[in-house]
């Protein structure tokens, strides 16, 4: 009563017994028919927006009612059995009529048409000096038994014969009887086996392809991919550099590039099917072409579509030409270059940029490029070297000596008997004492003044 | 070089040079002058943006006609000079990118050019004061390169000072054109144009000059890192004898 106070509810509870009598009543009234009530409670018992299936449908099948049902154990033939066996089945018979008509699934039963020959026509038509009469005839006999399923075939042959084999001298033999047979050759040209027939080498030679490609690995598909891309490219700006003459040229001359350009796809398509054979002769000169021609290409290519152009302006030719240069080059290089143009007092943009100052600018960003990569490889070969010199010097420096034995693989174009011949003078030199130094090393530690070496002096 | 042709006269005159290109040094760019007492808010500067040759020569050789694309706010902002100087004045207080089209005459190019130029009315440091006297002079340098032109073109051209022909191998014989006559070409006096005294002389000289300094130093670099390169192969080599000699 005092909580009720303090809350401030009604003391008397007048407007709740209306609330439970018209609650229960509500619920009926909601709940439709044919649903429980916990199935409904499942869609937030609110109806359902799109009009459901009527749910009146559901329990029971249009049953007509004059038709009476009933189910029986009969027995049944099967058309598709040369036999006369007679299974038996649950029927459902209408009426005390029992079903007619064939055992449904008999109609499935298809088979193929193998031909058969008379030993004349053999003799006539399809002698052949790799097959004896005999292997032909028992070829047949499996095809027929066997529906043409040459895996099975040429597992079941007396005879070790491939399947493309057995394909080949089915196919001949059939496409031979039915030429013989028919009236004229016309007749059958447009049968399928004498329009397109079997090419047993041609077979042997896809089956190998297709297994090839499956069996590659990732790297391989990667590798071919790459090929591909690059040849693409190469065919492409091929062509661009030749339409860029073709536009002013003789139309007799158009004739010429028609030829080309039909000649360029074909070529296109020669260098894709050798790669797919995956044979790796051609993969290896087609990786090797590949990226000297790019080099060389980007430039010739940047060239000839300034010479589409007809009309330009000699700062956009330069830009086109320093991208050219530096395609190979990663952003972070390219921003380098522009530092080092800076340190230089160079404008990134020439100031009056005629033929010569271009040409002069192009040249110089292309050797600033050469000092670059010479300066990495400078740093990769000491480095490199560092590994192994490091360790002459600091004897009593055991974490060092630990890492370089624990570096039996060193990325670096010294091969391994020299790696460990050094190991070998090493452990000459700790006998010798300590605080003993090579005497090439002073002439390496002037040259590496970043590395720290602990001399013992 | 050339591609031998057919005898009619059409194809003789259209015929291309191939590997030739002849280019004509531009320069372009804008001067502004404060109008100091006379300057208003929305007419603070008076302007001129220009396309001229290099050496103040005369471009109407090539250039047919140009076309000044200006900011919409100003009036028919779609200006076309017919006929040199090719430059448009007016007066007003923003600065913002001019579109700049050159078209050329039908035997140089069918294919218009397009040049940006960002219009400054203000000078580089803000301390610096305006001046009514001093412009602002913004100019920039470069050449237009005409590939392979026809022999009509490279005839008619050869002489003119505006454009910048290359040698052509000896015993080349050009049809005879008829050059511009030379009381014709120079139409323009650089005396008429008052402009003329703030033009920029570009000269390619100083810039060949610190190209090539910067490239000796580069060469220098490389040859020095080639050095030292070698002379790690030379110790590898030293590193690869047996150990016996130990």
């Amino acid at each position: 009563m005092d909580a009720k106070d303090i809350l401030g509810l009604p003391k008397f509870p007048l407007p709740t017994p209306q609330e439970k009598k018209s609650r229960p009543q509500k619920d009926s009234q909601r709940k439709p028919d044919g649903i429980s009530r916990e199935v409904y409670a499942l869609t937030g018992g609110v109806a359902p927006l799109m009009p459901s299936i009527d749910v009146n449908q559901l329990k029971k099948r249009p049953q007509p009612e004059n038709e009476k049902i009933t189910w029986e154990w009969l027995s049944f033939t099967n058309s598709a059995r040369k036999d006369d066996l007679k299974l038996y089945h649950w029927v459902r018979v209408v009426n005390g009529t029992p079903p007619t008509g064939d055992y449904s699934f008999a109609k499935y039963n298809k088979s193929v048409d193998v031909i058969k020959y008379t030993d004349e026509e053999y003799e006539k038509h399809l002698t052949d000096p790799t097959w004896t009469k005999e292997e032909t005839d028992q070829l047949f006999d499996l095809c027929e038994r066997f529906d043409l399923r040459f895996v099975v075939i040429a597992d079941r042959f007396p005879s070790p014969r491939s399947v493309e084999e057995l394909k080949n001298r089915y196919y001949s033999v059939s496409r031979a009887i039915l030429t013989a047979r028919a009236p004229s050759p016309a007749d059958v040209s447009g049968h399928p086996l004498v329009k397109e027939p079997y090419n047993m080498s041609q077979e042997i030679e896809r089956k190998r392809a297709l297994s090839m490609v499956l069996s590659q690995t990732k790297h391989q598909e990667r590798k071919d991919a790459e090929i591909l891309s690059e040849a693409k490219k190469i065919m492409e700006s091929r062509m661009a550099a030749k339409a860029s003459f073709i536009l002013d040229l003789f139309p007799a001359l158009d004739a010429e590039l028609a030829v080309t350009s039909n000649a360029s796809p074909e070529g296109m398509e020669k260098t894709t099917a050798p790669v797919e054979t995956a044979s790796p002769s051609n993969i290896q000169t087609a990786s090797g072409v590949a990226p000297l021609m790019s080099m060389a290409d980007n430039a010739a290519a940047a060239a000839a579509s300034l010479r589409t152009l007809r009309v330009y302006l000699r700062t956009y030719a330069l830009d086109q030409m320093v991208q050219a240069a530096s395609s190979s080059a990663g952003l972070r290089t390219i921003k380098r270059v522009e530092q080092f143009l800076q340190e230089l007092k160079v404008n990134l943009k020439p100031k009056v940029p005629t033929k010569a100052v271009c040409a002069e600018h192009l040249e110089l960003r292309k050797e600033i490029l050469t000092l670059l990569n010479l300066q990495k490889l400078l740093q990769n070969k000491e480095e490199g070297s560092s590994y192994r010199e490091g360790s002459y010097t600091e004897t009593p420096d055991t974490p060092k000596r630990g890492i370089d034995q624990d570096r039996t693989f060193v990325p670096d174009s010294v091969s391994f008997g020299a790696i460990s011949t050094e190991r070998v003078a090493k452990r000459d030199q700790k006998r010798k004492g300590p605080g003993r130094e090579a005497p090439s090393s002073p002439a390496q530690s002037n040259k590496r003044p970043r590395k720290l070496k602990a001399t013992d002096s | 070089m050339v591609r031998s042709s057919d005898d009619t006269e059409k194809k003789n005159l259209v015929k291309k040079l191939k590997d030739v290109e002849i280019s004509v040094p531009i320069v372009y760019g804008n001067i502004a002058f404060w109008l100091g007492k006379k300057a208003s808010e929305y007419q603070s500067h008076k302007w001129t943006v220009y396309v001229r040759g290099a050496t103040n020569e005369d471009l109407s050789v090539v250039v047919k006609r140009v076309v000044f694309q200006l900011h919409s706010s100003f009036n028919n902002p779609m200006r076309v000079v017919e006929s040199p100087p090719f430059e448009l004045s007016e007066s007003g207080w923003g600065e913002f990118e001019i579109a700049i089209t050159l078209h050329f005459h039908s035997d140089v190019s069918e294919k218009p050019l397009h040049l940006y130029h960002h219009l400054k009315l203000y000078p580089e440091d803000d301390s610096g004061s305006l001046s009514v006297k001093k412009p602002v002079v913004v100019e920039s340098y470069d050449e237009v390169v005409f590939s392979e032109p026809s022999e009509n073109l490279f005839a008619r051209v050869q002489n003119h000072p505006a454009v910048i022909v290359p040698r052509l191998p000896s015993g080349f014989s050009l049809p005879s054109v008829p050059a511009e006559d030379a009381d014709k070409r120079r139409r323009i006096d650089p005396k008429d144009n008052p402009l003329t005294q703030w033009f920029t002389n570009f000269s390619e000289a100083d810039e060949l000059l610190k190209l090539a300094a910067a490239r000796q130093q580069v060469q220098a670099q490389i040859a020095r890192v080639r050095r030292q390169l070698t002379l790690i192969e030379g110790q590898h080599q030293q590193q690869l004898k047996p150990p016996s000699e130990l």
